[in-house]
């Protein structure tokens, strides 16, 4: 075990007047007294959850604040496995009361209207302002509503997206449950890149389950923007073994682009809109850029998401603003749950490091994102980064898919571990 | 040379007489920021409250003799195989250094 303790550690070990003596003993004096720090993080999702506690963990000294408007988050993770008939939303739901009883951090229930960054405050819906030393930002991401023509906030309520969990899920699932056997479940995932690469086939995967066994005249269609996706063959091999034909995968070269929707109808129109189909239950999923509060505050770039120091997760933006999960350009990371409690973590040991007048360790980190075909067959892709030559990398020879011929009892037991991972994730974020 | 001899001496007392605040700085040691990535999935302190492993408190020796099991191929896994290639001999004995004292 390393054991190093800085100036700010050893005051804090003896205390502040024992450690002028203690100091003064071996001549030499502290720098001046310790100033109050606190950090704000806004968004209590995976990133800022995690950023939160570990913050705490790592110093319990700061006074952390997490500023979210929800009392309750339903996770992503796992949502399909509502859509799938095989959980409730309540196992989906979490809370914030650990993070404030356990771990010490002050949870406000709010939303974060503006950051000033250079008066360094954020101001919330209800007028009150936060101050910070350090701000990080983890808001998730927004639509880009431009993909889909027909398709905007005004129609979500009948054509769900289901990208962001609790409402929309239950929206979905209802829709499914109330659909009537032989018909068509139409999902148009969104372009690269976005939120959970493997979730919108993990979605047709589970959704097929459901219709096996309650309608199995039903079919589910992909129309899809892309020419390829996360775990393809390790998913199409899955479907076949268990779905047969029910489920249908039409790339954009073979017709899969979607033109525009008409939301009252729920008609898709593909291939510049000479072909129409016709959905029962309609699943738009639009492309993606950095939360909202992030494109305000201008800490995004042309590309939507905001570029950040990847050893860091520093804002390039803002040398106080740190940047982290579905909002963060990560270099090689996806952008996932996984990915988000990581980087909570490293913009956490990257600030007290900071605050202590340390430079930042290099990152080594993974990612596993696991899907279920089925309820007991479960597929993952893998990947070990490191922080090298100014990016995050995946490092070579690292990482990779599940066994293309591996046996049963492998996709088993992986499923068992994807239950296990969200038990853990879970508890490690707002546990 | 001396001072810097008489500092570590002193905290070393203050930190074994309060019996507190290591931890604190260990945990953002480079073996303790590394192992941090372990949580996710294998529960806060690699304590699983799941179907996941957990990991705390095994002797180092054991810890990184499975990790390079996992890494050669040696010990069969679902993913471990593929997470242990992409670490060194080094961050492995960091890792279950830390790992060891939780
Ligand atoms: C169907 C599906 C399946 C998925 N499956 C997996 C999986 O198996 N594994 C995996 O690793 N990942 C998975 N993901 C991806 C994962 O859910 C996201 O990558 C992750 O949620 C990103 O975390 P985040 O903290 O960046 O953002 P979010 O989870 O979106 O959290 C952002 C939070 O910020 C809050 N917020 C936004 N704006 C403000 C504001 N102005 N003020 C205050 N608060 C604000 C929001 O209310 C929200 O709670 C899946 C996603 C989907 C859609």
């Amino acid at each position: 075990m390393d054991f190093k303790m800085n100036r700010r550690d050893f005051i804090r070990a003896v205390g502040a007047g024992g450690a002028a003596a203690a100091l003064s003993a071996c001549g030499t004096a502290p720098q001046g007294p310790r100033r109050r720090t606190d950090v704000v993080v806004i968004g209590g999702g995976p990133g800022g959850a995690t950023a939160a506690k570990y913050l705490r963990r790592f110093d319990p000294g700061l006074q952390v604040t997490l500023v979210e408007p929800a009392a309750t988050y339903y996770t992503c993770f796992a949502s399909n496995w509502v859509l799938g008939g095989m959980i409730g939303m309540d196992d989906i739901a979490q809370t914030y009361g650990a993070l404030q009883d356990q771990h010490g951090v002050r949870v406000v229930q709010e939303r974060v209207v503006a950051i000033e960054a250079d008066a360094r405050r954020v101001r919330l819906a209800g007028g009150e302002s936060l101050p910070y030393t350090k701000l990080v930002v983890a808001p998730g991401m927004e639509f880009r509503y431009d993909t889909v023509e027909g398709y905007g906030p005004g129609v979500e309520g009948d054509i769900p997206h289901a990208w962001k969990a609790g409402e929309q899920t239950r929206i979905l699932r209802d829709q499914l449950r109330a659909m009537e056997d032989g018909g068509v479940f139409v999902i148009v995932p969104p372009g690269n890149p976005y939120r959970c690469p493997p979730g919108p086939y993990e979605r047709a995967s589970l959704v097929a389950h459901y219709f096996k066994a309650e309608k199995p005249r039903s079919k589910v269609l992909i129309l899809d923007r892309k020419e390829g996706f996360s775990k393809q063959g390790l998913f199409m091999d899955g479907w076949r073994k268990y779905y047969g034909d029910m489920i249908e995968w039409v790339p954009a070269s073979g017709g899969g682009l979607v033109d525009h929707i008409d939301a009252r109808t729920r008609e898709v129109f593909t291939e510049s809109g000479f072909t129409r189909h016709r959905a029962d239950v309609l699943n738009v999923i639009p492309s993606q850029k950095a939360g909202r509060i992030a494109q305000e505050a201008g800490l995004t770039d042309d590309s939507g998401w905001c570029p950040v120091d990847q050893l860091t997760f520093r804002s390039r933006v803002d040398g106080d603003i740190y940047v982290i999960g579905d909002s963060s350009i990560a270099g090689a990371m996806p952008k996932s749950g996984h990915s988000a409690n990581t980087q909570g973590k490293t913009a956490a040991a990257a600030i007290v490091r900071e605050m202590s007048g340390e430079d930042m360790l290099a990152l080594s980190t993974v990612n596993t994102c696991y899907s279920l075909v089925a309820p007991d067959y479960g597929i993952s892709v893998a990947a070990v980064y490191r922080y090298q030559d100014g990016e995050i990398a995946k490092v070579p020879g690292s990482g990779g898919l599940s066994a293309a011929d591996a046996p049963d009892y492998v996709r088993r037991l992986e499923a068992r571990y994807a239950q296990g991972w969200y038990d853990s994730i879970t508890d490690d974020s707002w546990g | 040379m001396k001072r810097m001899h008489l500092f570590a001496a002193t905290i070393t007392l203050a930190a074994a007489t309060l019996g507190m605040t290591t931890a604190v700085q260990a945990q953002v040691s480079r073996g303790a920021l590394m192992a941090t990535t372990c949580f996710a999935c294998h529960g806060t302190d690699g304590r699983s409250p799941g179907t996941m492993p957990s990991i705390y408190g095994y002797p180092p020796e054991i810890m990184m003799h499975q990790l390079k099991a996992f890494r050669d191929g040696t010990r069969p896994a679902t993913v471990m195989d593929r997470h242990a290639t992409g670490y060194t001999d080094e961050e492995i004995r960091l890792m279950a250094e830390y790992l060891s004292t939780l």
